[in-house]
């Protein structure tokens, strides 16, 4: 790949560190496409009729499984491809439809390093739609502590996620 | 309706049910659709030589493991439809509430996911909450865990659920 590939280190991030901001357009394609990668066809996310009647909703909703595939791209967006993803927790208090603008912030909440050597950072990321806040998220991901560090090695006691 | 759980669903609580395969090995084409659904460039899952050089090889995203147990929406030897998460369409199904969405997910990440593997998955119901209203209705709250292995038995993920199956208000 001609681009040069960053990779974040432990020893970059601080507890507090706000993360670059992502905002996206979402369409009705966005919420389809994202349903159909996820294998999910459930009407609600691609049938409006169903979603409004059944679901009592204003319009198909984005599914859980692709809401964890926009973290993830936050995130390692973030760290570069070394960023491994330990633990994601969310909490989907609204939903998101079609011509939302989607904004993703992050803060980092902490870093350490644990028993076996790993570096870790927590974060907490909150998606919203203007002023709602529709998810939030809190985030474990492991950065390698320094540039030869590769947490995708880590395996067995070496990997506490 | 009593809050009381029926005796058939406080076996399930705590037993491992619906223990199944994955439909179809690992594949690419799919780590391909969901990166694009998410315009994840994430060179891992694009560049064949960072892929090798990191992770031995190409990966799937780990947020995708939930991806590989949902079944086909048809197949030529099914006789009824088979419903991913089925312990939530079974608790809708005893306690009668037609609608249900997801409120949380947690997932914690073991072993990658490579192309060829084929994993195997087991439900277990956690908890299931008294009747409680919120803003969709009337309805009740459970905690399914799904836990994920690979063809060699190791640990490839754990997923949480949290459900709300409930009754739209007249």
């Amino acid at each position: 790949m001609a681009t040069e590939i960053r990779n974040l280190t432990l020893a970059e991030v601080s507890e507090g560190d706000a993360l670059p901001p992502l905002e996206y357009d979402v369409s009705t394609t966005t919420i389809v496409l994202g349903a159909l990668a996820s294998r999910d066809w459930r009407p609600m996310h691609h049938d409006k009729r169903f979603a409004v009647e059944r679901n009592g909703t204003r319009d198909i909703f984005m599914n859980t499984p692709n809401q964890a595939a926009w973290f993830e791209r936050y995130l390692t967006d973030w760290t570069g491809p070394k960023g491994r993803l330990g633990k994601i927790q969310f909490r989907m208090k609204d939903s998101v439809f079609p011509d939302d603008t989607i904004v993703f912030n992050g803060t980092v909440a902490s870093v350490e390093t644990d028993a076996a050597g790993c570096g870790w950072a927590k974060l907490e990321v909150r998606l919203t739609v203007g002023d709602k806040a529709v998810t939030e998220c809190t985030a474990r991901i492991a950065l390698p502590v320094d540039a030869d560090d590769n947490p995708w090695q880590r395996t067995g006691d070496d990997w506490k996620p | 309706m009593s809050d009381e759980l029926p005796a058939e669903v406080q076996g399930w609580i705590g037993e491992e049910r619906y223990v199944e395969k994955t439909e179809f090995p690992i594949e690419r084409g799919y780590v391909y659709t969901s990166c694009s659904s998410v315009e994840n460039g994430n060179p891992l899952y694009w560049d064949e030589q960072v892929a090798q050089a990191l992770t031995g090889g190409p990966i799937a995203p780990p947020s995708m493991i939930s991806v590989w147990f949902r079944p086909h929406h048809w197949a030529p030897d099914r006789e009824k439809r088979v419903l991913p998460l089925q312990v939530h369409f079974d608790l809708k199904e005893v306690f009668e509430l037609p609608e249900a969405a997801m409120t949380d997910n947690t997932i914690t990440f073991g072993v990658p996911v490579r192309p060829g593997d084929t994993l195997e998955t087991a439900q277990i119901l956690r908890s299931v909450s008294p009747m409680k209203k919120t803003k969709l209705g009337n309805g009740r709250f459970w905690v399914i865990d799904v836990v994920y292995t690979n063809q060699k038995g190791e640990h490839v993920g754990t997923e949480s659920y949290t459900g709300y199956g409930y009754k739209r208000e007249a």
